[in-house]
C-alpha cells in the first residue's frame, strides 16, 4: 500500500529557513529559481554494459547501464523489440533506502524514466527485430541511483539517454535457427532524444532541479518529458499537494526551454 | 509461418461525423453513476460506473496504526491501494500487485491528500481501498472520484471533493474521457484530478505526444469535465442522505400513529 511518506526529523528543523529564503527568491546553494545544479556526464564509464553513463546533478549521482541481450517479443507486438526499464535506489545512495525489492518511490523513478523513452519511441523497436515473432534484442536499462541528494528524476533520465545515445551493440544474425552474436560498435537505432524537466512548488515560488532539502520542504512537483520538437511526451505530478493552471503552463514552458540545453549538453558528452 | 501473424491494426475510433466508436461527441463524457455507502463494513464506501468501469472504493479510519512505527506524531497517515481484480480486464491479471498498480496507488493517494485534513487525526491511519471489478480505460480517474465519495461518506473531514477525468488524443483530434480501445490506440492519455473551489490541480499524468497548445487545450476540457463531475459527487453524497431522512421520517410516522 502507498502510505503518506515520513520526513527525517531534520528536515522538519529546517524546512522554516528553506521556505523562507526560498520566498525571499534565494536557495540554499545560491542557485536562482530556474537553475539546474551543475551537470557532469560521464560516459562509457562500464565497458561490460552496452552503453552506460554516469550523471552528477549536484551531489545526486546516477549510472545507467543498457545492455542488450536476445529474447522473445511480446506476443502482441511480434514485430517489435523490448524496452525495460528498472530502477535500483540502492542502501548506499541515503540514509532513506533500504535493501529489498524496489519501493514505490523506485518504481515511480523507473516508470516516469521509461514512459520519456517509450512514448517519444526514442529507440526504434521494429529495427530490433531478429526473427519476427521470434527473437528480437530486448533493451534493458537499469538505473542505480548512487547518491540521492533530489531530483531523481531528471538525472536517472538524462543518464538514459546519455546511456542509450552512448550504446554499441553487435550484429545479430540468425544461423542454423540459433542466434549468434557478430562483434560490432553499431549504435542503438535512435529516433529521439527525450530530456525531463522536474520543477517544485516551495510556498509560492517555482523551483527548477530542487535538491533533497527542497523536496521535503516542496508541496508538490511535477516532471514534464519533452522530445527533440519540443512536444510533451510524458508527465507526473508528485507531493501531497497541487499546481494550479496558471503554475502547470508556466512549468511545460520551463520544460521546454531547459530541455533544450540539457539535450545538448548529453548528446556532446554521450556520444564521445 | 511467422509471416501469417495477424496485423495489428487500430478500429476506426472517430467517424467522418466527427462521432467516436460509442457515439459519443469527442466533448462528451461517457455515462456515470456514482453511489455512496455501499458496504457494511467499511465507515464509508462508493461505487463508480464510468463506461464499463465497475469500481469499488472503501475507507476504513481514521483507526489505529498498524504496524505503530508507521505512525506520524502531527498527522494521520494516508494509506492508497488500488487494485485490479483478475476478471477486470480482457486477459486475466495476475492477482499480485503490477508495478502499474503501485504507481498508480501513489498518484491516487497523492491526488487526495491535499483535501483530507489529517492533522487533525495524529497517529493513525485513514485506509482507502480502490477495487476495479471491470476496467475500461480511465479506471484511475474514476477510481479517485469514487475514493473522495468514500471518504467523505466516513465522515472524514476535507476541505472539499476531488473529481478527475483523463483527455486523450485520437486520430489527431482531443477527445474527453477515453475508452478502453481510445486509450489503446490513441496518441496520448492525460489523466487530471481537480479540487475546483481551491482551483488546484492535484493528480497530472501524461503518455503519448502532445504540443504545448494541445496540452493547454486538452486540460481545459479536463478541467471542465472535472466540475461536471464533480456536481454529480455532490448529487451522489445528498441522495444517500434524502433517502436516510426519508426512512427516518417513515420510522418517526409510524410510531406516532402506534
Amino acid at each position: 500500500m502507498s502510505a503518506t511518506p515520513q520526513l527525517p526529523p531534520v528536515a522538519k528543523l529546517e524546512q522554516k529557513t528553506i521556505v523562507d529564503m526560498v520566498a525571499r527568491g534565494k536557495r540554499m546553494d545560491d542557485r536562482g529559481p530556474e537553475s539546474y545544479r551543475p551537470i557532469v556526464i560521464q560516459s562509457g564509464v562500464i565497458e561490460k554494459a552496452n552503453g552506460s553513463v554516469h550523471v552528477s546533478l549536484g551531489k545526486s549521482k546516477v549510472l545507467v547501464g543498457v545492455k542488450v541481450e536476445v529474447g522473445e517479443p511480446f506476443p502482441d507486438t511480434p514485430d517489435e523489440g523490448v524496452l525495460t526499464v528498472n530502477a535500483e535506489l540502492v542502501p548506499l545512495a541515503s540514509p532513506m533506502f533500504e535493501p529489498g525489492p524496489p519501493g514505490e518511490q523506485a518504481i515511480e523513478l523507473a516508470r516516469v524514466v521509461d514512459r520519456g523513452i517509450r512514448e517519444s519511441k526514442a529507440i526504434d523497436v521494429k529495427s530490433l527485430v531478429i526473427q519476427r515473432g521470434k527473437k528480437v534484442q530486448v533493451v534493458y536499462v537499469d538505473v542505480y541511483v548512487l547518491d540521492h541528494d533530489g531530483n531523481l528524476i531528471d538525472a536517472a533520465a538524462m543518464a538514459a539517454l546519455g546511456a542509450l545515445v552512448n550504446a554499441k551493440v553487435g550484429k545479430f544474425e540468425v544461423k542454423a535457427d540459433e542466434v549468434v552474436v557478430k562483434p560490432g560498435r553499431h549504435a542503438l537505432p535512435l529516433n529521439n532524444y527525450p530530456v525531463s524537466v522536474t520543477v517544485a512548488k516551495v510556498g509560492k515560488t517555482l523551483l527548477v532541479d530542487p535538491s533533497l532539502e527542497e523536496e521535503q520542504v516542496m508541496s508538490a512537483r511535477l516532471t514534464v518529458t519533452t522530445d527533440k520538437n519540443g512536444a510533451i511526451c510524458a508527465m507526473q505530478k508528485g507531493g501531497l499537494s497541487g499546481f494550479t493552471v496558471e503554475e502547470l503552463k508556466r512549468i511545460v514552458g520551463l520544460a521546454v526551454e531547459k530541455a533544450v540545453e540539457n539535450r545538448a549538453k548529453i548528446l556532446a558528452a554521450a556520444k564521445g | 509461418m511467422w509471416e501469417k501473424l495477424p496485423e495489428t491494426k487500430p478500429p476506426e475510433l472517430i467517424d467522418s461525423k466527427g462521432f467516436r466508436a460509442d457515439g459519443r461527441r469527442l466533448d462528451q463524457l461517457r455515462p456515470i453513476k456514482l453511489e455512496v455507502g455501499i458496504l457494511d463494513k467499511a465507515d464509508g464506501s462508493a461505487y463508480v460506473e464510468q463506461g464499463k468501469n465497475k469500481i469499488m472504493c472503501a475507507v476504513y479510519g481514521p483507526r489505529e496504526a498498524h504496524p505503530k512505527h508507521i505512525a506520524l506524531p502531527d498527522r494521520a497517515v494516508i494509506r492508497c491501494r488500488y487494485h485490479m481484480a483478475p476478471f477486470s480486464v480482457d486477459e486475466r491479471k495476475s492477482p499480485a500487485p503490477s508495478r502499474r498498480e503501485m504507481e498508480l496507488s501513489k498518484v491516487i493517494r497523492e491526488s487526495l491528500e491535499p483535501v483530507v485534513l489529517a492533522d487533525l487525526y495524529p497517529r493513525t491511519t485513514i485506509d482507502l481501498f480502490v477495487e476495479v471489478l471491470q476496467s475500461d480505460g480511465g479506471s484511475r480517474c474514476a477510481g479517485i472520484t469514487g475514493a473522495s465519495l468514500a471518504l467523505a461518506d466516513a465522515g472524514i473531514p476535507m476541505t472539499e471533493l476531488v473529481a478527475a477525468c483523463a483527455v486523450g488524443k485520437v486520430q489527431g483530434q482531443l477527445a474527453l474521457d477515453l475508452s478502453d480501445s481510445e486509450d489503446k490506440y490513441g496518441e496520448a492519455d492525460l489523466p487530471v484530478a481537480f479540487v475546483p473551489n481551491a482551483n488546484l490541480v492535484t493528480l497530472l499524468q501524461m503518455d503519448g505526444s502532445l504540443t504545448t497548445e494541445e496540452f493547454e487545450k486538452g486540460l481545459g476540457m479536463a478541467l471542465e469535465a472535472c466540475r461536471t463531475i464533480h456536481g454529480l459527487q455532490r448529487e451522489a453524497l445528498k441522495k444517500k442522505y434524502h433517502e436516510m431522512k426519508d426512512v427516518v421520517e417513515e420510522k418517526e410516522e409510524s410510531e406516532v400513529v402506534a
